[in-house]
């Protein structure tokens, strides 16, 4: 339109070095803290530790704390919060094991427990979604109503009591290596990479970050928000869904007490992985290394023969501390509103 | 006010550098400052005037320089600090907490208390006095600040730098969301306040502003000072234009073509109504016409075309867009038919303040630049830099935060993401505010283009000549009713202002 000078040249590395001090920063410091635990773990575990194995059981723990993860990472960059994931677990483990569930597995083919399972934690999610889009109640109390009220039909259903899965196939599916790694895992690392497609390759993701970021702006630009945040729940729901299958093929067992306060800890993995609580930021790859902090600490733990009290002192320092080495690392906007 | 023997300066600021992360702000800024005077800091969107505001009100540690009050070099390490040493600041961006009180605001961070209880008689009566004396005592001090428009947040706001025993007051574009009889209320108490012997120091893109009441100016540009301590009186408006921005400025309006009698109807507003706020508002924009709405502030004009938006649902009425009539309260819809909005509040309405620029531009056309729901982000940048380039939009970097870009920056980037989703209605908040002379006439120039393409138009402005200037056709809107409606040519500023002075004593 005109000749203006060009901007001047100090300018060229403004996102260089922001992008330095912003999400490699973070991650670094999580990848430290990774590290550190792992030499706590070789000095007082040593062979026990640093076997393959056991890596292994490290991982394979991991799966159902980062598939629920992977899905509560959106929900917390788009600036909600789901605490029902956990009770939502429980109730498709319990759904996709009852008796009816079960034989119709049977006599067609056991992928219809896991069916079973996703569509219960999709619909939750759904239900979960619609309530907070379209009934504008808070995140917080709309998930926290599911939470007991999913616990609770867990319990009706099942009668509180354990059911086993039968069909054998499906075991030996999910206890099953593939390249010399558990189904399990490969399935958290599925979910993962696909996590990451979706929240920074598709306009999925970046929907999910426009309205954590700023919602009336979202609105405003044509983005529909109300329908964006169903699907939101949605995804949680059925990563939750997905976890349940996880969940059934290590233990087998239906209960309705599987995933009890796995809301937390999933709550916890997204935050201290760099996912802003209020929205508009959220990584994967921080997700995926909060989840390995907290499991790896906890085989550190178990294998001390420590007590899990301990294990929650340490849980709660570790958050605070990667809190605040986050604040440290993040470039903070220096404004002052 | 100033004397022939100018007295020793109040407040002084030598050498102010300040850097952020990949760009320097400032670079060796002077300003002085005497007592009992109207300063005006002048200079382009990004120039500085907020950062060296920001630096002297604590909410930024300057990189280099010093700041000396009465003669003594002072430290400002935070806020506080400022108000301590007597610096009270108006910010461009309103700060006020909105699920607070009138009262609270004002008093936020020097409540008046005993042992950690609020008196509150004492604060409602000390806010009633400061309203009162900025000419607003209908508003109350219990009421929450959340149901305030723009213009009242601004008062509250500027309540609060009274509220401090200050010796000097900072005002950032206080003018932007103010109509022009709250803008003489505004400079009553300016007036006040210097003849107490208080310093203003006053940032605005209007000139005429500055030859109202401005005592000296100094002029900043590309964080330097290019013009220190000018006499408003003696320093012509082409001159500042010049030290601004580097070059001559053509300050005109482009001419309109006119409209054509059969030029197609492309917004047809009829009968709208939204119960409490306005009844009954019926126009039509052909292609290439550009409506303006005029009033006051608070007249409804921006809750009428968000409502044609749809991002209010509408009581009654219909909006048909090239012969698509559309569903009520639905945006999606309302972009889809090929209408664009660019909201009056920039940062709560309009940006996703941590997203990147070129983010925020594409906000409404990332998904039809997505191929199947992947993103195609140099395409996206793409687009992105033609629009930065066209407007003029500084720095020229598209990857960095919104939140760091000028006031007026941020302004362009709105326009910018309408222009690369393209639409045939384009309706425009106050498509000008806080942006400096230089790209006033470029947005002029633009909006004209874009009805000269084809494109229907409707504009707000709190600047009525603006309207005037730009509009074919404007609507004069008083106390959510259309009073009149007639040829931009057919009528001036003072006719335009009788119409909304006779509308609201009805
Ligand atoms: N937090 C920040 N990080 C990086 N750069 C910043 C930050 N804040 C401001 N800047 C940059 O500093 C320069 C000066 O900005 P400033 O807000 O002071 O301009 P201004 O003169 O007030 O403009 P306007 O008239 O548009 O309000 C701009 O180039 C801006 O992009
Ligand atoms: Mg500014």
């Amino acid at each position: 339109m005109n000749t203006q000078t060009s901007a001047p040249p100090a300018e060229e590395h403004a996102s260089r070095s922001s992008w330095l001090r912003g999400s490699a920063g973070r991650n670094l410091g999580l990848v430290l803290a990774l590290a550190l635990i792992c030499v706590v773990g070789v000095i007082t575990g040593g062979e026990r530790f640093a076997d393959w194995g056991n890596i292994l059981t490290i991982l394979r723990l991991a799966a159902v704390l980062g598939v629920v993860s992977i899905g509560m990472t959106f929900v917390i960059t788009s600036g909600g919060i789901d605490l029902s994931v956990g009770s939502v677990l429980g109730l498709a483990t319990v759904w996709a094991t009852t008796l009816a569930t079960q034989t119709m597995a049977d006599s067609f083919h056991w992928i219809v427990i896991v069916f079973t399972a996703l569509a219960v934690g999709t619909a939750a999610g759904l239900i979960n979604g619609a309530i907070i889009a379209y009934g504008k109640v808070v995140a917080f109390i709309a998930t926290l109503a599911m939470m007991a009220g999913a616990r609770g039909l867990a319990e009706i259903i099942s009668d509180r009591q354990t059911q086993r899965v039968q069909s054998n196939e499906f075991t030996a599916f999910f206890r099953a290596d593939f390249l010399g790694v558990p189904v399990l895992v490969w399935m958290f690392v599925v979910v993962a990479i696909a996590g990451w497609f979706l929240l920074n390759r598709t306009t999925f993701g970046r929907r999910t970050v426009a309205i954590g970021g700023n919602a009336e702006a979202a609105r405003l630009a044509g983005i529909k928000v109300k329908r964006h945040t169903v699907y939101i729940y949605g995804l949680a729901g059925l990563t939750a869904g997905i976890a349940a299958v996880g969940m059934l093929g290590r233990t087998t067992a239906g209960t309705s007490t599987n995933g009890f306060l796995l809301e937390l800890d999933a709550i916890a993995a997204v935050v201290v992985g760099g996912t802003l609580l209020a929205g508009g930021r959220g990584t994967i790859f921080g997700t995926v290394l909060g989840v390995l902090i907290f499991t790896t600490l906890t085989n550190v733990f178990v294998m001390n023969n420590m007590s899990s009290s301990a294990q929650l002192v340490a849980k709660g320092l570790i958050i605070v501390v990667a809190v605040l080495l986050q604040q440290r690392f993040a470039n903070k906007p220096s404004s002052t509103t | 006010m100033v004397t022939e023997d100018p007295p020793a300066p109040l407040l002084q600021m030598q050498g102010i550098v300040k850097t952020f992360p990949g760009a320097r702000a400032l670079d060796g800024v002077d300003l002085d400052v005497l007592p009992g005077e109207v300063h005006c800091l002048l200079g382009q969107n990004g120039a500085g005037k907020s950062t060296l505001i920001k630096v002297l009100a604590g909410a930024h540690q300057p990189t280099d320089g010093t700041i000396l009050m009465d003669g003594e070099p002072i430290d400002i390490p935070h806020p506080v600090a400022a108000l301590e040493h007597g610096v009270a600041t108006m910010y461009q961006e309103l700060d006020v907490v909105d699920g607070l009180t009138v009262a609270e605001n004002i008093f936020l961070g020097h409540e008046l208390a005993t042992g950690g209880f609020t008196r509150r008689r004492e604060l409602v009566r000390r806010t009633r006095e400061i309203l009162a004396r900025l000419g607003h005592s209908e508003i109350s001090p219990n009421r929450e600040v959340s149901s305030l428009p723009a213009a009242g947040k601004q008062v509250v706001s500027m309540a609060r730098a009274l509220s401090h025993d200050a010796r000097v007051i900072v005002m950032d574009e206080p003018s932007a969301v103010l109509d022009s009889g709250e803008v003489d209320n505004l400079f009553r108490v300016v007036e006040e306040l210097t003849n107490q012997g208080i310093a203003i120091i006053y940032i605005s893109h209007r000139l005429e502003e500055i030859r109202r009441i401005g005592d000296r100016i100094t002029v900043l540009k590309d964080g330097k000072t290019v013009g220190r301590n000018l006499r408003v009186a003696d320093t012509p408006t082409d001159e500042l234009i010049r030290l601004m921005t580097g070059r001559d400025v053509e300050f005109v309006f482009p001419d309109s073509p006119g409209v054509a009698e059969d030029a197609p109807v492309l917004l047809d507003v009829d009968g709208l109504a939204l119960d409490g706020t306005f009844h009954d508002v019926s126009f039509r924009v052909r292609s290439g016409e550009i409506v303006g709405l005029a009033g006051l502030v608070g007249s409804g004009r921006s809750e009428i075309i968000e409502t044609v938006y749809g991002a209010r649902r509408a009581s009654r009425g219909t909006v048909t867009v090239s012969g698509k009539k559309l569903r009520p309260g639905d945006v999606p819809a309302a972009v889809d038919a090929g209408i664009g909005l660019c909201p009056e509040e920039r940062k709560s309405q309009g940006l996703v303040l941590d997203e990147p620029v070129y983010r925020n531009i594409t906000l409404s056309s990332f998904a039809s630049l997505a191929r199947a729901g992947w993103l195609d982000e140099p395409a996206e940048k793409k687009a992105a830099t033609v629009q930065i380039e066209a407007l003029d939009l500084r720095p020229r970097d598209a990857g960095r935060a919104a939140r760091t870009l000028s006031g007026g920056n941020q302004q362009k980037a709105l326009l910018a993401r309408w222009l690369v989703h393209g639409c045939e209605v384009l309706l425009l908040d106050e498509p000008t505010r806080g942006v400096d002379v230089g790209a006033r006439s470029e947005i002029y120039a633009l909006i004209r283009r874009l009805a000269d393409a084809g494109n229907a138009v409707v504009v707000i402005s709190s600047e009525i000549p603006e309207v005037l200037g730009l509009a074919d056709n404007v609507l004069v809107v008083s106390d959510g009713e259309v009073v009149h409606r007639c040829p931009a040519k057919d009528i001036n500023e003072h006719g335009v202002l009788d119409l909304v002075m006779e509308g609201s004593v009805a």
